[in-house]
C-alpha cells in the first residue's frame, strides 16, 4: 500500500496565492515535520489536503484513493488556538468527538465508546482529568486532550498542526512518545513543527515549506543550514551547532 | 385574570411555552456560533416580508405571513454573507446595515399599507411589538407545530450541533457535512424567528433568543445543561410575558417577555453558580482569608488602602 501522494497542490485566500504547486510523496510509517516561517502556508497545506480549504488545483491521494473516500482513515489535530476552550464541556466529551464517525450520525455514544475515550486519555496521562472542564486545563493538558481525540480515531494517517507549540516539557515528551509509537505501528504522521532545534531528533522526514516546497526528503539529507536559510530568508537566528 | 378562563388563552400559553423553549435552544446555538447579533438582524429583516405578503394576498393568514417573513429574513441572511464576502465590511457592520435597512423598509411599507388598506390591516402593527392575544386557534397550531419541529431538530442532532459549534474544522475533517449544518442552522434560526414575530414582535424577538442563553451560561459547565437551562428560561419568559401582557387590553407581549427574561438574567448575573458576581466575590474573600494568602501585615494595609473603613 502506498502512502500519501500530493501533486501540484495550489491554494489561495481571495487572490493571495498561499500554496504553489506543492508535490511530495509520504512513505508509509514515516514521521514528517513540516517546517517553515510564520505564514508559510503550513496550516493551509494541512487544511487543503483535508479539503477543509478549497484547492485551486492539484491532487491528493491516500493509498491510491482520493482523500474524501478515506476520511475515516485520517486523524486531524487542529491548532490548539483554533477552538474556544471556554466551550462548556469536559475532557472526556472532547475525546469522544473523535469517535463520532464510528458512533454514527444522529446516534448517541455508548458505554464502549466512553471506555475507548478513557483509554486514550489514560494513554496521554490524562486519566484523572476525564471530567475536568476543558477551560480548567493547562495548555499542555488541552493539547493532550486533542491528541487523545486523534488517537481514538484509530486512523492510518495523521495530520497535526503545531501539537508541540506552547506545551510544557513533560507534555512534549508524552506527545513525542505517542507519535513514535504511532510510527512504530506503521501509521504515517505529518506534524507542523516550529522548533528548529528539535527537528533532527523528532522527525525522519522534513518538508521545508515557504509557499512552495523548498526541500523535501529524509531529515539527514535535506535539513541543512543552507536549505533552512533559503526557506526562512534572511534574519533567521540559526542555532550554535550547525549541520554540515 | 379573567382571560385565563378562556380556553383560547390556555392554547396561546402552551404555544408560547413551545416558542420560548425553541427560542432558548436556538439562542444557545447562536451564542456559541458567536452570532447573537445575527438573530437580531434577521428578526428585523422579517418585517418587510410580512407586509409585502399581506399586501399581495390581502389576507392576514399566518402561514402566508410566515412565508413572507422567512423569505425576507433569508434574503437578509444572504445579504450579510454577500456584503462580507465581496467587500471589506466586517460581519457585525453588515448585520447592522441589514437590520436597519430592512426594518426601515418594513416600517415604510407598513405605513403605506395602513394608509391605503384601511382599518382591516391594523393587526399588522402587532408584528412590531408583538401581540400574543391576537393569535387565533389556527395561529396557535401553526406556531406550536413548527416550534416542536425546531426542538426536534436540535434534540435529534444534539451531538452534531455540539461538535459543529465547538470545533467546525475537526467536524468537517471527520465528514460532518458542514454545508448542510450551516443551512440547517440558518433554517431553524429563521423558522423560530418567523413563528415568534406575531407574538413577540420583530424588535424584541431576539431577546427571547439571546437573553435565555446568556443567563443559562451563568449556571452550568455543560453544553447539554446550558441548552436545557436556556430552553427552561425561554419557556418561562414566554409564558410569564404573555400572562402579564394579557392583564391589560392591547398590551404588547414583546416588552413583557423582555422584562421577564431580563429578570432571570439579573438573578443569573448576581447569583449564578458559574462566575455569578456574588459567588465570585465570596470565592475571592475565601481566598483572601485562606492561610496561603498574604501575610497579615500586607492584608491589613490592603484593607486600609481599599477604603473599607
Ligand atoms: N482565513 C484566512 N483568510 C485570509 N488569509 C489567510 C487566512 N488564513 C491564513 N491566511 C494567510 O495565508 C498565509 C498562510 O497562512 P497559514 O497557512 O496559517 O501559515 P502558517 O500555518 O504556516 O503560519 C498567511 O499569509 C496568512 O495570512
Ligand atoms: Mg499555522
Amino acid at each position: 500500500m502506498q502512502g500519501l501522494a500530493v501533486t501540484d497542490l495550489s491554494a489561495s485566500y481571495r487572490k493571495n496565492n498561499v500554496l504553489e504547486d506543492v508535490s511530495f510523496e509520504l512513505p508509509q510509517g514515516s514521521l514528517t515535520g513540516i517546517v517553515g516561517p510564520n505564514g508559510a502556508g503550513k496550516s493551509t497545506l494541512l487544511k487543503t489536503m483535508l479539503e477543509l480549504h478549497p484547492k485551486l488545483s492539484g491532487t491528493v491521494t491516500f493509498a491510491g484513493a482520493p482523500l474524501s473516500k478515506m476520511r475515516r482513515k485520517i486523524g486531524y489535530v487542529p491548532q490548539r488556538g483554533s477552538v474556544d476552550w471556554d466551550f462548556p464541556t469536559d475532557a472526556l466529551d472532547v475525546v469522544l468527538m473523535g469517535l463520532y464517525g464510528a458512533v454514527g450520525w444522529l446516534k448517541r455514544p455508548k458505554a464502549g465508546h466512553r471506555q475507548q475515550a478513557l483509554q486514550a486519555l489514560a494513554q496521554m496521562g490524562m486519566a484523572d482529568y476525564a471530567d475536568r472542564q476543558i477551560s480548567q486545563l493547562s495548555g499542555g493538558q488541552q493539547q493532550r486532550v486533542f491528541l487523545a481525540r486523534a488517537l481514538v480515531q484509530d486512523a492510518e494517517l495523521y495530520f497535526m498542526d503545531e501539537p508541540l507549540a506552547g506545551v510544557d516539557a513533560a507534555t512534549e515528551q508524552a506527545i513525542m512518545t505517542t507519535l513514535r509509537e504511532l510510527k512504530g505501528r506503521g501509521k504515517s504522521v505529518m506534524v507542523v513543527h516550529h522548533d528548529l532545534q528539535t527537528v533532527e531528533d523528532y522527525f525522519d522526514h522534513v518538508l521545508l515549506l515557504n509557499r512552495r516546497v523548498m526541500n523535501y526528503g529524509e531529515t539527514a539529507e535535506i535539513f541543512t543550514k543552507d536549505n533552512v536559510y533559503r526557506t526562512y530568508g534572511a534574519g533567521l537566528r540559526w542555532r550554535k551547532e550547525v549541520p554540515s | 385574570m379573567t382571560l385565563l378562563l378562556s380556553p383560547n388563552a390556555w392554547w396561546v400559553l402552551l404555544s408560547m411555552l413551545i416558542l420560548g423553549v425553541a427560542s432558548g435552544m436556538i439562542g444557545t446555538l447562536a451564542y456559541w456560533k458567536r452570532q447573537s447579533l445575527m438573530s437580531d438582524a434577521l428578526s428585523h429583516a422579517a418585517l418587510p416580508g410580512v407586509v409585502i405578503a399581506f399586501a399581495i394576498t390581502g389576507v392576514k393568514a399566518l402561514p402566508i405571513l410566515i412565508l413572507g417573513a422567512a423569505l425576507s429574513a433569508l434574503i437578509g441572511a444572504f445579504l450579510v454573507q454577500w456584503v462580507v464576502s465581496s467587500s471589506r465590511i466586517k460581519e457585525d457592520t453588515a448585520m447592522g446595515i441589514v437590520l436597519s435597512v430592512f426594518f426601515g423598509l418594513g416600517i415604510m411599507l407598513l405605513t403605506i399599507v395602513n394608509r391605503t388598506g384601511g382599518g382591516n390591516v391594523s393587526g399588522l402593527d402587532g408584528f412590531i411589538f408583538g401581540q400574543a392575544a391576537s393569535m387565533v386557534r389556527s395561529d396557535v397550531y401553526t406556531m406550536g407545530i413548527l416550534g416542536l419541529l425546531v426542538i426536534a431538530v436540535v434534540y435529534a442532532a444534539f451531538k452534531e450541533w455540539k461538535l459543529y459549534l465547538f470545533d467546525p474544522q475537526f467536524a468537517k475533517g471527520i465528514g460532518l457535512p458542514s454545508g448542510l449544518m450551516n443551512s440547517l442552522y440558518t433554517g431553524v434560526l429563521v423558522l423560530v424567528i418567523v413563528i415568534g414575530i406575531q407574538a413577540v414582535g420583530v424588535i424584541l424577538m431576539s431577546a427571547l433568543l439571546i437573553i435565555p442563553a446568556v443567563s443559562a451560561r451563568y449556571w452550568t459547565h455543560s453544553f447539554k445543561w446550558m441548552l436545557i437551562g436556556s430552553a427552561f428560561i425561554g419557556g418561562g419568559a414566554g409564558v410569564a410575558g404573555t400572562l402579564i401582557s394579557t392583564m391589560g387590553k392591547g398590551w404588547p407581549t414583546g416588552p413583557f417577555i423582555v422584562v421577564s427574561s431580563s429578570a432571570v438574567f439579573l438573578v443569573s448575573l448576581l447569583f449564578g453558580a458559574r462566575k455569578g458576581l456574588v459567588v465570585t466575590a465570596i470565592q475571592q474573600r475565601m481566598q483572601k482569608r485562606s492561610p496561603r494568602a498574604l501575610p497579615a501585615e500586607a492584608e491589613k494595609s490592603m484593607v486600609k488602602e481599599g477604603g473599607l473603613q
